[in-house]
């Protein structure tokens, strides 16, 4: 699997981004499956800055960089004018980052989701403020170290996909920049449906989960080997389908390679452990309802 | 018809054909989204209905749809104006020509349904034109007024209507015929859209020095729009027959005392005026209209001659005064320098200014010599409100 540049891609080379960036890797793929007809919002956050500053930009398509509340809002005031225009071709697409998705602009997403806005929407999901520098958000995991929380997250990460999912929108999807064809294929099939559709991309991020840049790919793999961050899509709110098989890797492998979880004690660990086992088993029971209705 | 102020600011925003309309409710201008609502429900709206979750969502879409090459449209009141100021600016800066109804209603704290403009004119700095409208049917003609104007120079604009005064009183209007308006407004083409076959950054990361570039040129649009707003507003006076001027004066040419206000309030004065014109006193009036910009030259040429003038202000900047009183001083300072300025504060949280709030303003005005610093919120030792 290559990643170099070729003619399905939307960014030039070159961008600013920190060496190593999951997210850049994810962006990249989002935007060749959403194609050369599109148009983007993107919000402040690491995006905003990776785009580059006027008058450059990594971007082929056209963006609107909105106010850091409003992507999907902001989305959805394209979307709508282009169909006021009779354009149904036209993609509209929001790069968001976990901030601009969870915390601050969960009121606008969950309003443009209600609606059913002809939107897809992605949250680049680094697990804190990054680029302001690392401090906690409500999508940061618990016990995880960061600027603001020097002695670790108190409460759990909170859980968009599911809160996506509740809204009972056309289609909600995990994916990891480090599975690229699983992220692609995301991408494509939620252009394919109308309506709101949510895709939440884990992006390792060496800077702020403290670990060597080369070694993000294997973070990202890791995430999702050990059922830390399961692969999986949820149709209309109901049918949830896993899309990837991990292969139920220790999760010490994941946490010991990232310095945010280095004071982590055995019983944190007990309690991770038995936290990710009950998830998954909940997301098999889900899958295996959906199979059978 | 018989319209409220809000319905006649539907029908100005329906003539004008908007193509996305984003909208929350709010008391006192929830009637405006109810009746575009209806005739959305009928088919009769021309445009897409966004019934948002927030007035900063509904800021946030027209803004991105403005952008993207549709006229837009939103009307709003009071908190949900103050929930928009960032995107306010990003509007003005976007150069996105939205126009927006906002119906003055006095801000929390306490809770408060009744008018008092110092919601909008909190906004004063945001770079969108601002009109205050008197009466129905200038909201309606106004609203119509306010896209050309808006589109020509690429700057978003505000119509004022007052709560229950203008929002909810029903007065005879004229609604122009379709055809006639499609006449006077052209459809919206902006020179750049958010385009796949055209692509471009939309409002990205600038130096110190073309921050300072955009802002100058956002001055300069703002320094320019008087005449378009003049000529505009004359050109709609051919083609309808009713025009409004940046201000309307009344009574003015050999008046020695001018009372200065803005909205319904300027109603009133008329009539107190021909009360006390009967008295024999020299009093007129000039009656704000265009706020921003603030038509600097043309108020100098109309109040140089005035001996005395009085601003009622329904607002107020905390620990300063009536913001039209300010912003008139300040443009008569260093122009005509000797005319002695009161400022009331009167009717704020939508308390009555009656004619007798009016006479008093006068008389008090008439014996006073010099204006006093702070500005008066008690008229003899009753209280504004008129308890």
């Amino acid at each position: 699997m290559s990643l170099a540049h070729d003619d399905r891609d939307n960014l030039y080379p070159g961008h600013l981004g920190c060496p190593g960036c999951g997210e850049v890797i994810g962006l990249k793929l989002v935007l060749q499956a959403v194609g050369k007809q599109a148009i983007a919002v993107v919000i402040p956050g690491c995006i905003g800055i990776v785009i580059g500053p006027y008058p450059f930009s990594t971007f082929k398509i056209p963006f609107f960089h909105a106010a850091f509340e409003t992507a999907a809002a902001t989305a959805a005031g394209i979307s709508n004018a282009l169909l006021a225009k009779g354009d149904e071709e036209t993609i509209v697409v929001a790069l968001a980052g976990d901030g601009g998705t969870a915390d601050i602009g969960i009121q606008s997403l969950s309003g443009a989701a209600d609606r059913d806005e002809n939107i897809i929407y992605c949250c680049f999901d680094n697990e804190a403020y990054m680029n302001t520098g690392i401090q906690v958000s409500s999508a940061t995991p618990q016990l995880a170290w960061t600027m603001t929380t020097p002695l670790g997250k108190p409460g759990r990460k909170k859980n968009m996909v599911e809160i996506m999912a509740a809204h009972h929108i056309p289609y909600v999807a995990t994916a990891c920049s480090c599975f690229p064809d699983d992220l692609r294929r995301k991408i494509t099939e939620a252009k394919q449906i109308k309506g709101t559709k949510y895709i939440h991309i884990l992006s390792p991020c060496p800077t702020g989960w403290r670990f060597p840049e080369r070694l993000t790919p294997n973070i990202g793999r890791l995430a999702v080997e050990t059922k830390y961050f399961p692969l999986y899509e949820i149709r209309n709110g109901r049918e949830v389908r896993i899309t990837h098989k991990p292969k139920d890797l220790p999760v010490e492998d994941y946490l010991s390679a990232q310095g945010r979880f280095k004071h982590l004690t055995k019983d944190d660990l007990d309690r991770i452990k038995k936290e990710i086992d009950r998830n998954w088993d909940e997301l098999k029971r889900r899958e295996d309802q959906s199979s059978h209705s | 018809m018989f319209l409220t102020g809000n319905h006649a600011a539907a029908y100005g925003a329906r003539l004008s054909r908007p193509k996305v309309i984003a909208a929350y409710p709010i008391t006192p201008q929830s009637p405006i989204y109810e009746k575009l609502s209806e005739w959305d429900g009928k088919g009769e709206l021309g445009g897409r209905m966004m019934r948002v979750e927030s007035e900063h969502s509904a800021m946030a879409a027209c803004i991105s749809a403005s952008l993207t090459g549709v006229r837009t449209f939103t009307a709003t009141a009071s908190q949900g104006l103050v929930l928009m100021h960032e995107l306010l600016h990003f509007a003005s800066g976007m150069r996105a020509p939205v126009v927006m109804v906002n119906v003055n209603r006095a801000l929390g704290s306490p809770w408060s349904f009744w008018s008092e403009q110092t919601d909008s004119l909190s906004q004063r700095d945001t770079g969108w034109l601002q009109f205050y409208v008197a009466d129905n049917q200038e909201a309606l003609d106004t609203v119509i007024q306010a896209y050309k104007i808006a589109e020509t120079i690429s700057l978003p604009a505000i119509v004022v209507l007052e709560a229950f005064y203008t929002s909810h009183f029903m007065e005879p209007v004229e609604v122009p015929d379709q055809n006639k308006v499609d006449g006077f407004l052209p459809p919206f083409e902006p020179p750049f859209k958010l385009d796949p076959n055209h692509p471009a950054g939309f409002c990205q990361t600038v130096t110190q020095n073309e921050y300072k570039k955009f802002r100058l040129n956002r001055q300069i649009a703002m320094e320019n729009a008087v005449e378009v707003v003049e000529s505009v507003d004359k050109e709609y006076e051919e083609q309808f027959g009713r025009g409004y001027g940046l201000f309307e004066t009344y009574r003015l040419e050999d008046a020695e005392i001018v009372l200065v206000t803005a909205g319904t309030i300027g109603s009133t004065a008329r009539v107190t005026i021909d009360g006390l014109r009967e008295k024999g006193k020299k009093v007129g009036m000039l009656r704000i209209r265009l706020f921003r910009p603030f038509p600097k030259a043309k108020l100098v040429e109309s109040l140089r001659h005035a001996k005395k003038i009085a601003v009622i202000d329904r607002n107020i900047s905390l620990g300063q005064e009536g913001i039209f009183c300010e912003e008139l001083k300040s443009v008569l300072y260093s122009r005509v320098r000797d005319i002695p300025v009161f400022g009331f504060v009167l009717g704020l949280g939508g308390t009555n200014v009656g004619p007798s709030h009016i006479e008093k303003v006068f008389s008090m005005t008439e014996k006073m010599e010099q204006a006093p610093i702070h500005p008066i919120i008690e008229l003899e030792g009753e209280n504004v409100s008129g308890t």
